[in-house]
């Protein structure tokens, strides 16, 4: 299917060819992931290339008011010139039942590597943004956030 | 720490206080300032309020001809930016047809079932939650002006007394929390004032829009009591005190809240 | 067709970089809420989001259950020329909306 070809360029495009097997793994899910789980989507990815931190700024507030709906900003400095710009970020987490979060593809004419979006959190956790740049290169940074639960809620209304 | 254990903390902590007085008049904010940053900026961006997309279903629906008559409310109402304009801030609202008070939703399926001979919309429906909150837009920033006269009295007053109520197996009243102890935190939250200026509301919780009676009945499950039916009197009853307790503050229809 | 909110500058100058914001209304299901039943209610989620400017892709999101509810998604992209912005969102099931936005660049 087109959709299916497409999610597999996207990860060609960076750099991974092993995660077949990782990918395999990661439709047989248990009720929460966990931070092994992460890395594994974060290979499945990026491959094996050597991660560092910096460049990367990724927006969560520490203290989540409600996990259903978490404002996320993921910012990257580069001057997105057609010579030096992002290619790609990723949002990774690592107690949600899933680890992927979002893959955004870029290019010059984003002008900006920025983009917010809300995002969903099960449980306190390390949530974990990594960009991938146009000479091959890849930087991270993550940010570690308390979930609570509502106070007053109700029965299942479904 | 699971959430049975913070809400009995709050009671251990309330257990033995007296009864304050209503909050000051001046002293009184709306529930948006007890929100986080990227809450109030999420309600305050009409791009970024799913309950706008909801406001929008309502404009739609305003447009649409319904009923045994064949009419859309826009048939007689016109422009609602007109003609609904402060409208929601006056609601609940004396019905001299039922003999009491009803909500806003309650008066249009009141409008629907007379005026448009159409079925009323099911409670916490997705087309009656997306007139509401079209009709509740058009109040927005105007102030909440519900009638408090001799014929309104009674059902403020029977409010009040839900209102302050100890109920339920924690032995709570709304009072406790949203007037003896509001800007205190409540798990991960701020207890606010309970000022229901924003209704109908997004509400993270729920993922979707819903009725300020669907809250109330989420309250008083998180008071271990048993909820209140969707349209009962007793709810309205609340709702119009709440409504007179945030006489003068601004409407800010349709808010998010977590 | 899906309720949807789309701002794009109506105007800009040649080489501004401007901030398109988008929403869309949809449930993004998770797949992992018990529903009234006992049963897990079946994942349904918007995955796939493009935007493209005269024909040219300049965004493409890959959205995950752990997306929000009503999807909100802002991005920037250069003014390059007037023209037309369209925004694609794509379900697990394959079905495309589309929505678009005209922008003048002088």
């Amino acid at each position: 299917m087109d959709r299916n070809r497409s999610r597999r360029e996207i990860l060609k495009t960076a750099g991974a060819l092993a995660g077949c097997g990782a990918l395999l793994r990661l439709s047989i899910r248990p009720a929460a992931a966990t931070p092994e789980m992460m890395k594994d989507a974060v290979r499945a990815v990026i491959g094996e290339a050597p991660v560092k931190k910096g460049k990367v700024k990724l927006d969560l507030p520490p203290l989540v008011e409600n996990g259903n709906s978490v404002s996320c900003t993921v910012s990257v400095e580069s001057p997105m010139t057609a010579d030096d710009y992002v290619k790609a970020i990723h949002v990774f987490n690592e107690k949600n039942p899933q680890p992927n979060v979002i893959s955004v593809k870029l290019g010059p004419r984003a002008g900006r590597a920025s983009f917010s979006t809300r995002i969903r959190l099960a449980d306190s956790q390390t949530v974990t943004a990594i960009a991938e740049l146009s000479d091959g290169s890849f930087w991270s940074d993550d940010i570690d956030v308390i979930v609570t639960l509502a106070a007053c809620i109700e029965e299942s209304m479904h | 720490m699971s959430r049975a254990s913070f809400v009995i903390s709050l009671v251990i902590a309330v257990a033995t206080t007296a009864r304050a007085a209503d909050i000051p008049l001046d002293q009184r904010r709306s529930d948006s300032d007890f929100v986080s940053a990227d809450t109030l900026a999420m309600q305050n961006d009409d791009i970024a309020n799913p309950a706008m997309l909801v406001v929008l279903d309502g404009e739609t629906l305003w447009n649409t001809k319904a009923g045994a008559t064949n009419k859309s409310c826009a048939d007689c109402h016109g422009d609602a930016a007109k003609s609904m304009k402060g409208i929601a801030a006056h609601y609940p609202a004396f019905a001299p047809e039922l003999g009491r008070p009803i909500d806003l939703q309650q008066q249009i399926n009141l409008s629907r079932v007379t005026d448009q001979k159409a079925e009323p919309l099911p409670f916490e429906s997705k087309e009656l939650l997306a007139l509401t909150a079209y009709i509740a837009r058009q109040s927005r920033g105007m102030p909440v002006a519900v009638k408090d006269d001799a014929q309104a009295k009674p059902f403020i007053d029977a409010g009040r007394v839900i209102f302050e109520k100890r109920q339920g197996q924690l032995d709570l009243s709304c009072a406790q929390c949203h007037d003896d102890n509001w800007g205190k935190k409540l798990a991960g939250n701020l207890v606010p004032q309970a000022m229901a200026t924003g209704y109908p509301i997004y509400r993270l919780e729920w993922q979707e829009v819903g009725s300020l009676q669907r809250r109330l009945r989420n309250c008083m499950s998180g008071m271990r009591a048993e909820p209140y039916d969707f349209g009962s009197p007793e709810l309205v009853d609340l709702e119009y005190f709440l409504m007179w307790r945030a006489r003068g503050l601004a409407m800010e229809s349709p808010a998010v809240r977590p | 067709m899906a309720r949807a909110l789309i701002h794009v500058p109506a105007s800009a100058k040649k080489g501004d970089v401007i901030e398109i914001k988008t929403l869309i209304s949809h449930v993004m299901e998770t797949g992992y809420r018990i529903g009234v039943t006992g049963q897990p209610i079946p994942r349904d989620i918007i995955d796939d989001f493009v935007c493209t400017y005269n024909g040219e892709e300049v965004f493409h999101a890959k959205l995950y259950p752990a997306i929000a509810a009503n999807p909100y998604i802002s991005f920037f992209t250069v003014a390059t020329e007037s023209g037309t912005l369209a925004f694609s969102w794509t379900d697990q099931h394959g079905a495309t909306q589309v929505q678009t936005a005209a922008i003048t660049v002088e």
